[in-house]
């Protein structure tokens, strides 16, 4: 089984972050797989090591993202593959990362492409569905549970916490829910082991794209981080005067009822 | 001069010639596998060990015991063990950090350590080609665990004077070992006791005793101040029948074996303060912004900020010193050969050649963790005593680290002892050094260092290796072999050579750093090597003038003591407002970050 998995770096949102003039400060800032494709990659070596075949990582990013896709080969992937825009003038959006990777699949030959339901950095959710429609396969969302049947997947995916089965023809596009599985640790093996593992790095050249082929749709023009919590308040005197007091804060000053 | 690269790299080389940045090793070095391999190890920590901390100090084994063969699986055991054993046979630097991270672990980082540390590393070393295939391959996967057994009730310090016994039973197939062993980690649970005991008598003798053997059992656990989650107990020796064959090293050999255990050990517990210090100023420096006393943060009051400010400048000496040390290993390391690489013997010799810098490690290793473990409480105010706030564990489990791998004191007389041996062997040009030294230093015109980054530490650090040439030199020409009884002038000694240690792998780290980086990009490290320097400079003006004053009188006091003022002289820098920045950074990562 050919196996991909998209994935992409980004920054730590359990660390603390800053934002300075809407961009945030990578040098403060720690570097992760986003958590979601993490659970895509597990998966992706499970499937692997049942059903047999490789599994190939590929991140659209600068440099920098090796360290990431290092780390999935530590885990257990054959090869990482690096889309590199770094010479790229515009900031790139999710049109400009869906082009890239389609243009990258367009002469390979896949039997399932996993990805993260969405990014914790920007939660859109939106390259793996572009992807899909790109290259014309299907697409299932938010999955926790799959398993491969010859040239079918039946999976279980999250629909707003009900369960939904649904079978579906490969290749396939998926995206991983927390609850897929639980990722493992890069052994220290496994650490020794993606040394020598194959990494390539392409660039738009090599896809045959120019820049206005991939130049974004989209453009951000802000980012802060949300208003610092306010102290509560401490309603003082007995039950009634303290009911009295939080409907008539919760009238005039809340405004929700 | 001959030979510079060879001297300087030599155990205790720093204090007669001068290192260059380019042989040291710094954090700043890390490869991409030893920062995998750190956060590896941290993720397992923070998401596996440190939810069970609170069971595993109830003394729940079993999860210690499962964690550790966890541990085993991400190969956290392996790292020093060979391939040819099934371990990983990664390099100093590896097994290092593997040590620090750890340490975020608690008592459980002991379990770990006393395992792959004490407990494996005999039989790496020093063990046969038939114990290291028996033993080695369980020990790296966690299927067996290890503990070291050498301290008893009567022989701590005194270790080669144990009173356990072994005699070689009348068909010469089994030794038969009778004795207490004392406060031994991991006994609860241990599979496998490296014990060391008297054969025929006075024949100092290492052994592998499995804990199935008839007469091996374990007393109660010890009720202890801290590092309560790591099992501590007796073990029993009854007539236990220990096969010949596990017999290890030869007879009369054990204290080779010990020592250079002794040596690891005492790297390590430096290593693994590096990493509970640096957990010390995260809670700290968290805990300062969090706290508001009079509508104010207490991290705005320049109080707390001047201890933010000392436990990082203490901490980043510590870890500059321990990864220099780590570098040093690998350095000698890498003059083997592959096949003596596998050599244990050969391994233990090229640490051994550090056995100063492993001492320096040790107590201000030890030191500086219980500095800001202590710190970290007093930040904390009343909330530090409570049992809720992890400080107050990190207080209690920081204590034993100043006593056990050898006292504070005991490593720090070891200091002075092991250059006069080397000194005597030839093996460092330490008396011609001294010799012409006093002339030299009265001729000595002060000059004003110039005001490029580190100038001045750079030079104070010349003067100071003078200083400890003349306090050291004219105590081994007063006293000569009766200079070890003057017990207080050995730990002066001591602190000066770990304060030029400090000063010139903070110097070294720092300067590398710039290079590659650029001075801007490296200011919080400059800083923090300006406090160190300036700090150490003036402990070890006051260590010699306590030691001249203590050796000398009248005219030649005079003397010297005007000496040690012109080497001495400069104009301070700023302590409080570089460690006012240094803490502004402290608390804007909440974390060390350097």
């Amino acid at each position: 089984m050919n196996i991909y998995v998209v994935m992409k770096r980004t920054f730590d949102t359990e660390e603390k972050i800053e934002i300075n003039n809407g961009v945030i400060d990578e040098e403060g800032a720690e570097f992760i797989i986003n958590p979601y494709d993490e659970y895509a990659i597990e998966e992706a070596i499970v499937l692997r090591d049942e059903h047999g075949g490789e599994v190939t990582v590929v991140t659209v990013g600068d440099e920098e993202a090796e360290k990431e896709l290092r780390t999935a080969l530590a885990m257990g992937a054959d090869q990482g593959v690096l889309i590199d825009v770094e010479d790229l003038d515009e900031e790139p959006d999710h049109f400009t990362i869906a082009e890239l990777l389609a243009a990258y699949f367009k002469d390979k030959e896949y039997d399932l492409i996993l990805g993260g339901n969405v990014a914790v950095d920007d939660g859109a959710g939106q390259v793996a569905p572009r992807l899909a429609e790109k290259l014309g396969i299907n697409q299932v969302t938010t999955i926790t549970d799959i398993k491969i049947n010859g040239t079918s997947a039946t999976i279980e995916r999250d629909d707003e916490g009900d369960v939904e089965t649904v079978e579906a023809q490969l290749p396939l596009v998926a995206t991983a829910q927390q609850g897929l599985n639980e990722p493992r640790y890069p052994s220290l093996p496994g650490i020794m082991k993606a040394k020598k593992k194959p990494l390539e790095t392409i660039d738009l050249d090599d896809l045959d794209l120019d820049e206005e082929d991939v130049a974004a749709k989209t453009r951000t023009v802000d980012r802060y981080l949300p208003p610092e919590k306010e102290a509560g308040r401490m309603i003082e005197g007995g039950p009634e005067t303290q009911v009295d007091e939080l409907v008539g804060l919760l009238k005039n000053e809340a405004k929700v009822l | 001069m001959a030979n510079t690269t060879e001297t300087s790299l030599k155990g205790a080389g720093f204090l007669i010639e001068e290192v260059t940045p380019g042989q040291v090793f710094t954090p700043e070095d890390f490869t991409e596998e030893h920062v995998m391999i750190a956060k590896t190890t941290e993720e397992f920590v923070v998401n596996e060990v440190v939810p069970e901390i609170e069971k595993i100090e109830d003394h729940q084994f079993d999860i210690s015991r499962r964690l550790l063969e966890q541990a085993g699986e991400l190969g956290l055991l392996g790292a020093d063990v060979p391939e040819k054993y099934d371990g990983l046979g990664l390099d100093k630097i590896s097994s290092t950090l593997i040590t620090e991270k750890f340490a975020r672990g608690g008592s459980f980082s002991l379990s770990h350590g006393a395992h792959v540390g004490i407990g494996s590393l005999p039989i790496i070393f020093f063990g046969n080609e038939a114990q290291k295939k028996q033993y080695l391959p369980d020990l790296a996967s966690g299927a067996k665990i290890a503990a070291y057994a050498l301290t008893e009730p009567s022989s701590g310090s005194d270790a080669l004077g144990a009173k356990t016994k072994a005699v070689l039973n009348d068909e010469g197939t089994h030794y038969i070992l009778n004795g207490e062993k004392q406060w031994i980690t991991n006994s609860a649970f241990a599979d496998v006791f490296v014990v060391y005991a008297q054969v025929d008598g006075d024949k100092f003798t290492a052994f592998i005793v499995d804990a199935d053997c008839e007469g091996v059992s374990t007393g109660p656990e010890e009720k202890k101040m801290g590092i309560k989650g790591s099992s501590t107990r007796t073990l029993l020796l009854e007539d236990a029948k220990v096969p010949k064959e596990n017999l290890l090293g030869d007879v009369g050999r054990g204290h080779v074996i010990a020592f250079n255990i002794l040596n690891v050990g005492r790297y390590k517990l430096g290593v693994g303060a590096v990493g509970a210090s640096k957990r010390g100023i995260q809670l700290a420096a968290a805990y300062a912004n969090e706290r508001k006393q009079f509508k104010t943060p207490i991290a705005k009051f320049t109080a707390i900020q001047e201890k933010l400010g000392s436990m990082a400048a203490e901490t980043y000496a510590l870890e500059s010193t321990i990864y220099r040390t780590g570098g040093l290993f690998e350095e000698q390391l890498g003059k083997l050969t592959d096949e003596e690489q596998e050599d244990g013997t050969k391994v233990a010799n090229a640490i051994a050649e550090y056995a100063i810098e492993c001492s320096l490690n040790k107590f201000y290793g030890s030191e500086t963790l219980d500095f800001v473990a202590d710190e970290a409480v007093q930040i904390h105010g009343g909330y530090g005593f409570m049992a809720e706030y992890e400080v107050e564990r990190m207080y209690r489990d920081s204590r034993i680290n100043r006593i056990f791998e050898g006292t504070n004191e005991v490593n720090r007389m070891l200091v002075p002892g092991t250059i006069m041996k080397k000194a005597m062997k030839g093996e460092l040009p330490l008396l011609e050094q001294a010799q012409g030294l006093q002339e030299e230093l009265m001729m000595m015109m002060p000059e004003e260092p110039g005001d490029e980054p580190l100038e001045q530490e750079k030079y104070l650090l010349q003067h100071m290796k003078k200083i400890f040439l003349m306090v050291a030199g004219n105590g081994a020409q007063k006293y000569g072999q009766a200079l070890e009884k003057e017990q207080e002038l050995l730990m002066n000694v001591a602190d000066i050579v770990s304060d030029i240690y400090n000063m010139e792998s903070t110097i070294l780290r720092t300067e590398k750093a710039m290079q590659k980086n650029g001075a801007d990009a490296e200011h919080m490290k400059l800083l923090l090597t300006q406090v160190v320097c300036q700090e150490a400079v003036n402990r070890i003006e006051s260590h010699a003038k306590e030691s001249l004053v203590h050796m000398e009188e009248g005219d030649n006091l005079r003397t010297m003591l005007s000496i040690l003022r012109k080497l001495t002289r400069h104009t301070p820098i700023k302590l409080i407002d570089k460690k006012r920045e240094v803490a502004e950074r402290i608390l804007q990562a909440e974390a060390y970050a350097v």
